[in-house]
């Protein structure tokens, strides 16, 4: 599955890291980046289709977070309309394409869907509907919507991820004019930034970005930070609406000795590197990687870091490995990459030398009572890198403080609607979210029908 | 193993799977592979009077196929043998010789004239071939020219033409039916009163299998036009079934051998129309489709069926089925039946419900105190069958027949055990004005 692993060095000893560039051939970089899932092909998708069994009030559709009619676009596959297909994807989920490639389907529309009770084997959801908005989006440079006629009103949207542009791109539809800010020099959020690459190739993350955008009516400004050159109560004071779609701007730190140590990194700015690295043999990856961690951004930078020739990838978690937050999917996918993972582990110090990690050492634990403790017992485990994916925080300054939150996020009610009667919010950085691309579109989509009631009103 | 030997108005065979008179028995090469394959008899394509026809140089077939390409039903614009007459006879008579223990008939189609029929008789009889078939079905090509089903649709033609046959050869003689008419009776009854010792059906069905919507004409499109052909296939089989009942049943030609025709691809298929009543079957499509191959299943399929049910002999249930082929006035309608649906077979796809409630008698639930569950109510169910049709999983629904003395919750009727039609039910103005009489 991985390709050209490099020869294990029979000569390395502890001079210091092992990080190097370009372990791989250029062919293997390609091979092991390429697509996870590649495109079905036409007959493959009417097959598919075909097994789907047009269930009443189905339980698929349910499932999703966005309410996509699935047995429709499903149908509308079976009978040789992919474009009609598309549209009713995009009608209640304008990042179908995207979604359609990152959603763990295997815990919403799929889990439930009566195949996988009949058979174990589930319709595959998740591919049709990327067939369905691969052929739109090949076929069509604009989403099937038109802007709405200029309303006159004005609405900030804070963030171009998922929820922003789901957000942006549902006002626009109903007319207004929205400002869609962003800190990065690009749109797309976690699309962009975040996810594994494998799940996303050849630029689709921008692709999809542009042609959200390609409805009109919406401006793209980039390099704009909330807390830092963009202030809460100045978009409030010039725009009729703000809409927050922050994510959450800073990473959990492990709290133990060493982590100020050089070869000691975010999982999440390795990915971000990574996504926009031209040339994947530029990238320096260590032989001997420890991720501490347990949800998706564990499994994507260790499995990522095997893919770029790293020898001995594994992951570390607290708890049992049922207790991950990386889907079953998602663990399989990485053990069968080659990723150890250790169970029962915390990470108890970094082990440097001349200020570069060189090793971890990791407590074994128990649950006792409910609660998680060290049993005293050590393993160390050499290490070039250590990755920390064990969440995000929320920056609460960069609000200055004019909103309510609770476990450090922010409170929205059932219409994604802040404390302050002008200002939603939605994704990553609300309360309550499941962290999932497809519910924050569902944020940024109710947000916008609820800001559009109330600037209609 | 049970015996699959048949005797077929005198013609034997070591099995009763014959392939019909079409493409696959054309040549002396096609019909050899298909006697090494195992096939007990062919009908060799349909010979005519020289000059042979000619055939379209473009497509011959157009098909209906499935999601996943299965082949459901066909269509043929092909015509009888383009090939010269005394090839086919000089490649017949080879046949015959090198396997004499198989069936070989040879398909007839000349014009209705009695020395045509005197001419290719003689010339048949021959080779040693066992028997003719009157081809009296093909619905496209030959039958603008006044044969195939041009004579098919008309019994008096049929009569004409079998007495000649018969007059003129002492070859046993079968007359193979077209569908494309209104009742299928009336022909055969022509045919047996033409003397013919067994009747073939069906013959293909008129038919267009597609339109092309770019071309806006029908396909198979032979250089932007396309004409109807024959269907034929699993698609056409219960259309197939009900005519050899028709024909079996029919007092005036019951008796009167069947070779059944149409959509025949498995054991099973051959023996439902053996138990109606074919003494052999003939089969084209799923030869045209998988190679003569198939036939190997057919053989042990309905061998080891046999076996199963105790028959040791193909002649033990020919026909078995037709006693029970009636009329719909004489179904009991004393008879009560309630769909049940099996809640640890069940997936919850909810078709049932949604069939039942948009297209029939909403008596299937959808939710039962509060949660996704699928039930009959027995208050509402007629027993149609719809549900249990349209089901995905196999025998989640079943249709139960109600005791005897219990009462209907639907009618509020005690379940009669004596059997009650139509002819005599009081909503019956004809049983009543015979009753009053």
């Amino acid at each position: 599955m991985i390709a050209n692993l490099p020869e294990i060095s029979m000569t390395q000893t502890t001079a210091g890291p092992d990080i190097a560039a370009g372990r791989l051939s250029d062919d293997a970089y390609a091979e092991n980046f390429s697509d996870l899932h590649p495109l079905l092909d036409p007959h493959e998708a009417l097959v598919e289709a075909d097994r789907c069994y047009f269930c009443y009030d189905a339980p698929c559709m349910q499932a999703c977070p966005t309410s996509i009619d699935i047995p429709q676009f499903i149908r509308q596959i079976s009978t040789g309309n992919p474009t009609g297909s598309a549209k009713t994807i995009f009608e209640q989920n304008i990042l179908g394409g995207m979604c359609a490639r990152v959603c763990p389907t295997e815990t919403l529309c799929e889990e439930v869907c009566v195949r996988e009770i009949a058979e174990g084997k589930p319709v595959k959801i998740g591919q049709l509907q990327r067939y369905a908005t691969d052929h739109y989006m090949a076929e069509n440079d604009t989403t099937p919507f038109t802007r709405g006629a200029p309303t006159g009103r004005k609405v900030a949207v804070v963030g171009a991820g998922p929820a922003g542009l789901a957000c942006a791109h549902r006002l626009a539809v109903h007319g207004h004019d929205v400002t869609l800010y962003d800190a990065r020099e690009k749109a797309g959020g976690l699309n962009e930034f975040g996810i594994a690459s494998y799940k996303s190739v050849d630029g689709f993350a921008a692709r999809e970005a542009d042609f959200i955008l390609s409805i009109g009516g919406i401006e793209l400004i980039t390099g704009k930070r909330l807390g830092t050159n963009l202030d809460l109560a100045e978009l409030r004071a010039g725009f009729d609406a703000v809409f927050l779609g922050i994510g959450l701007g800073s990473v959990n730190a492990l709290g133990i000795e060493g982590e100020d140590k050089s070869g000691s990194l975010d999982a999440v700015d390795y990915i971000a590197d990574l996504r926009q690295a031209d040339d994947l043999s530029t990238l320096p990856v260590g032989r001997r990687i420890v991720v501490i961690g347990g949800g998706m951004t564990a499994v994507d930078i260790a499995v990522q870091t095997k893919l770029l020739g790293a020898e001995d990838v594994t992951i570390a978690y607290r708890r049992g490995q049922d207790r991950m937050n990386a889907s079953d999917y998602e663990q399989h996918l990485a053990q069968t990459s080659g990723v150890r993972i250790m169970t029962w582990m915390q990470p108890k110090a970094l082990v440097a030398q001349n200020g570069t990690v060189t090793a971890i050492e990791l407590e074994r634990t128990r649950e006792h009572n409910g609660s998680l403790a060290g049993t005293g017992e050590t393993v160390t485990l050499p290490a070039d890198m250590v990755f920390k994916a064990v969440g995000q925080t929320l920056v609460q300054t960069d609000l200055g403080g004019a909103l309510s939150l609770e476990k450090g996020r922010i409170v929205v009610d059932a219409d994604r609607k802040t404390s302050l009667a002008d200002v939603w919010a939605g994704g990553d950085c609300v309360l309550g979210g499941e962290d999932l691309t497809v519910a924050a579109v569902e944020d940024g989509k109710i947000a916008a029908e609820s800001i559009n009631a109330a600037l209609s009103a | 193993m049970a015996d699959l030997r048949t005797e077929f108005i005198g013609i034997k065979s070591p099995n009763p799977f014959w392939l019909a008179s079409a493409p696959p028995t054309d040549k002396e090469y096609n019909v050899v592979r298909a006697f090494k394959a195992g096939w007990g008899g062919v009908v060799w394509k349909t010979l005519g009077e020289d000059p042979p026809v000619v055939n379209v140089n473009g497509p011959r077939y157009g098909a209906i196929h499935g999601k996943d390409r299965q082949l459901i039903g066909l269509n043929n614009i092909e015509l009888i043998t383009d090939r010269p007459l005394e090839v086919n006879l000089r490649e017949i008579k080879q046949v015959k010789r090198d396997w004499p223990d198989r069936a070989l008939i040879v398909s007839l189609m000349v014009p209705c004239e009695e020395q045509s029929w005197i001419d290719i008789l003689r010339k048949v009889e021959d080779t040693g071939a066992d028997g003719v078939e009157l081809n009296f079905g093909c619905p496209h090509g030959m039958s603008e020219r006044g044969m195939g089903s041009a004579v098919g649709q008309v019994p008096e033609y049929i009569e004409m033409v079998t007495r000649w046959v018969k007059k003129h050869s002492r070859m046993p003689c079968i007359v193979k039916l077209t569908p494309n008419i209104t009742d299928v009776r009336k022909p055969a009854q022509a045919a047996l009163a033409g003397g013919a010792d067994a009747v073939s059906l069906i013959n293909t069905i008129n038919s267009i299998t597609a339109v092309d919507l770019d071309m806006m004409s029908p396909s198979p499109t032979v250089d932007g036009k396309g004409a109807h052909g024959g269907y034929c296939g699993p698609a056409v089989k219960p259309i197939a079934l009900n005519m050899v009942a028709e024909i079996a049943r029919d007092p005036a030609t019951h008796g009167l051998p069947i070779s059944g025709i149409g959509g025949v691809t498995t054991w099973r298929d051959a023996a439902e129309f053996m138990a109606l009543g074919s003494g052999t079957v003939q089969v084209c499509t799923a030869a045209m489709t998988y190679g003569f191959k198939v036939v190997e299943d057919m053989i042990e399929g309905l061998s080891d069926w046999m076996d199963e049910k105790g028959y040791t002999s193909v002649d033990q249930f020919v026909g078995s089925a037709v006693p029970n082929v009636t009329d719909w006035q004489y179904l009991n309608l004393n008879y009560v039946a309630k769909a049940v649906i099996d809640q640890d077979l069940c997936i919850q796809c909810g078709r049932c419900h949604i069939a039942c409630e948009d297209t029939s008698h909403q008596a299937i639930t959808s939710m039962v105190d509060g949660a996704r569950k699928f039930e009959v109510i027995d208050e509402e169910c007629v027993g149609c069958n719809l549900c249990v049709n349209v089901c995905p999983v196999e025998n989640c629904i079943t249709l139960e027949p109600m005791a005897a003395g219990s009462v209907d919750p639907r009618t509020k009727r005690t379940v009669e055990k004596d059997y009650a039609n139509w002819t005599t039910h009081p909503n019956n103005p004809m049983a009543v004005k015979e009753a009053a009489e």
